[in-house]
């Protein structure tokens, strides 16, 4: 009986962790998604340029730990912004075909320019040493580093939530997600919106691949190898802002679970969950018809 | 025809220029034709690949049932997930093309005794076409197979999409509303021509899988998926041509760059699909249209 429990424990922390880096990525895809109905693919190449910065200010400058992940953010944030302008605009609205080309096309030239920058081989994470070992909880001792991980994102999750349903900001980005047009009859400034929610959807990614980099390893391959998962959480949960972090979180622990629990079957009980649950509700979990 | 002349030491390259146009005009099909966006088109080439290699290792190496069984096969699972897939639009229906194609690249990769996982499949044994036509050293055989088989699946998709069928496959890529509007089986006709594409990308992968004897799991990855939309949208989408122009552009100049800086060509592929995305649309002959006008 303790053996269950204590393996139920384990898949709901390494879940709980998981669920955190998804939904940290994820969650800038699906206001994108909701606000300017743009498929962004290429969204996993700002979380995977956020992990190639915090492994390489840690490993090769020696930066501390938190400045590498503002530093993963920010320059993740600008790096998006100058792409939304130069690019993405163009396609607002446009033909889906045109935005999974483009998208695609920006996915591979990450490949090859992260290849050259820093070489084929995964990026090793090094946690800093204040987080190195366990956290001892009383009953049951947790590695520090992962503990550390769901704080942090359960604090940028609540910090998300307060922004969005009590700021201004929040307010005019669920005007533009609902009602479009609306929102710009009432006089807000939809592009600038826009070009703001996507630099901070962006920052974030940047941010959850460089605290996921011990979850979900940086490679090159790394935006085509995940972006199955970023779908799932945005197509499961459903546009919104809960709907991604209900659905990270299923994604977070079932995956976890099945893949200890039932090691052969792995990711396949994952995907046929993902396409049931689509074919029960096609517009998500949380999704308005 | 003329590269069977001029470059008779291209002849293996040519055969897999000829195969992969098959698979970009079967993707052009459910594209160009039928406006499904598919991520996962990869997985029906793959299943015919697995197909006939499967067949011909164990030791059925006749090509013309190999290449049939592997069409076969990749029809069965376009109509089963097609069935299921394309009640969804925009990014759902993406994901679950997605998703198709994940699974069964989980699933060869899993069943390694039978499809050689990471090692890929090897060992095949192909018997003479018809029992009269070898396949040579110098790839002359496959390679008019290839050409062979091509122009009758030309010949097909041509038919296709100037029938009444393929009319109205336009008219619900163009207002899905209104042909519900006016009784046309909107959800039947989309599955008939995924079915359809399925099996001709499955023919694709089994003639690639006979001529180079050799199947991997990069024939159902994502990237798989990817390219064949990038050579699709090089030569024009729906235009049926496209494929001829896109493919053996894409696949000479890989061909070429691939000798000087492998890594990088995905750098440069990258760029050309932005560039020709934000100023090109429509592919070359889009382009060749516009000059005219």
């Amino acid at each position: 009986m303790t053996d269950a429990l204590s393996a139920a424990v384990s898949i709901s922390f390494h879940g709980l962790a998981f669920a955190m880096v998804l939904y940290l990525i994820s969650v800038g895809l699906s206001v994108t998604m909701g606000m300017m109905g743009f498929v962004n693919l290429a969204h996993g190449v700002f979380a995977m340029l956020g992990g190639y910065i915090v492994t390489s200010l840690i490993s090769r400058h020696g930066v501390p730990f938190g400045l590498a992940l503002v530093a993963a953010a920010v320059f993740t944030a600008l790096g998006s912004i100058v792409i939304e302008r130069l690019l993405y605009r163009r396609l607002y609205g446009g033909d889906e075909l045109d935005q999974v080309l483009l998208t695609v096309g920006l996915i591979f030239m990450s490949v090859a320019a992260v290849t050259y920058v820093w070489g084929p081989m995964p990026q090793p994470m090094h946690p800093p040493r204040w987080l190195a070992g366990e956290v001892d909880l009383g009953f049951r001792s947790f590695p520090a580093f992962r503990s550390f991980l769901i704080l942090c994102g359960a604090a940028l999750v609540t910090a998300l939530w307060l922004g969005l349903e009590r700021t201004r900001f929040g307010v005019r980005i669920r005007a533009a997600v609902d009602n479009l047009r609306m929102a710009q009859s009432v006089g807000i400034n939809t592009s600038r919106l826009f070009t703001l929610t996507f630099a901070l959807g962006s920052g974030l990614a940047g941010l959850g691949g460089g605290l996921g980099a011990d979850l979900l390893a940086i490679s090159p391959s790394y935006a085509l190898d995940n972006l199955i998962y970023f779908l799932i959480v945005v197509a499961v949960g459903g546009l919104g802002s809960i709907g991604p972090f209900v659905a990270a979180l299923l994604i977070g622990v079932a995956d976890t679970g099945f893949k200890y629990l039932l090691p052969e079957l792995g990711a396949f009980i994952i995907y046929l969950l993902t396409m049931a649950i689509l074919l029960w509700r096609p517009r998500g979990l949380f999704g308005r018809a | 025809m003329a590269a069977f002349l001029v470059f008779p030491s291209y002849l293996p390259l040519g055969s897999q220029i000829l195969a992969t146009i098959l698979f970009a005009l079967s993707a052009d099909l459910v594209l160009g034709y039928a406006g499904i966006v598919t991520l996962g088109h990869a997985a029906f080439f793959g299943t015919g690949a697995y197909t006939s290699g499967i067949l011909a290792v164990n030791g059925w190496g006749e090509p013309i049932s190999g290449l049939l069984a592997g069409a076969l096969a990749a029809a069965v699972i376009g109509v089963v997930s097609g069935f299921l897939v394309l009640r969804t639009s925009g990014l759902t229906l993406l994901m679950q093309t997605l998703v198709v194609a994940t699974l069964l690249h989980e699933a060869a990769n899993r069943a390694s005794s039978i499809t050689g996982g990471d090692d890929g499949l090897q060992g095949m044994q192909m018997w003479p076409i018809f029992g009269v036509f070898r396949f040579d050293l110098f790839g002359r055989t496959a390679y008019i197979y290839c050409l062979v088989v091509l122009f009758l699946c030309w010949w097909l998709a041509r038919r296709i999409v100037h029938s009444p069928f393929g009319r109205s496959l336009t008219g619900i890529r163009e207002n899905v509303l209104r042909m519900h509007a006016i009784g046309a089986p909107v959800m039947r006709r989309r599955l008939v021509i995924y079915t359809i594409s399925a099996a001709l990308a499955g023919l694709a992968g089994g003639l690639i899988a006979q001529t180079t004897a050799f199947v991997g799991l990069g024939f159902l990855s994502l990237d798989r998926s990817g390219t064949v939309l990038i050579m699709l949208i090089i030569g024009g989408v729906g235009r049926l041509y496209g494929a001829f122009i896109g493919v053996p552009l894409y696949m000479i100049a890989q061909d070429r760059f691939s000798e000087v800086a492998p890594v990088y060509w995905y750098f440069w592929i990258g760029l050309l699909m932005v560039l020709v995305v934000a100023f090109a649309r429509g592919g070359i002959f889009g382009l060749v249209g516009r000059l005219r006008r």
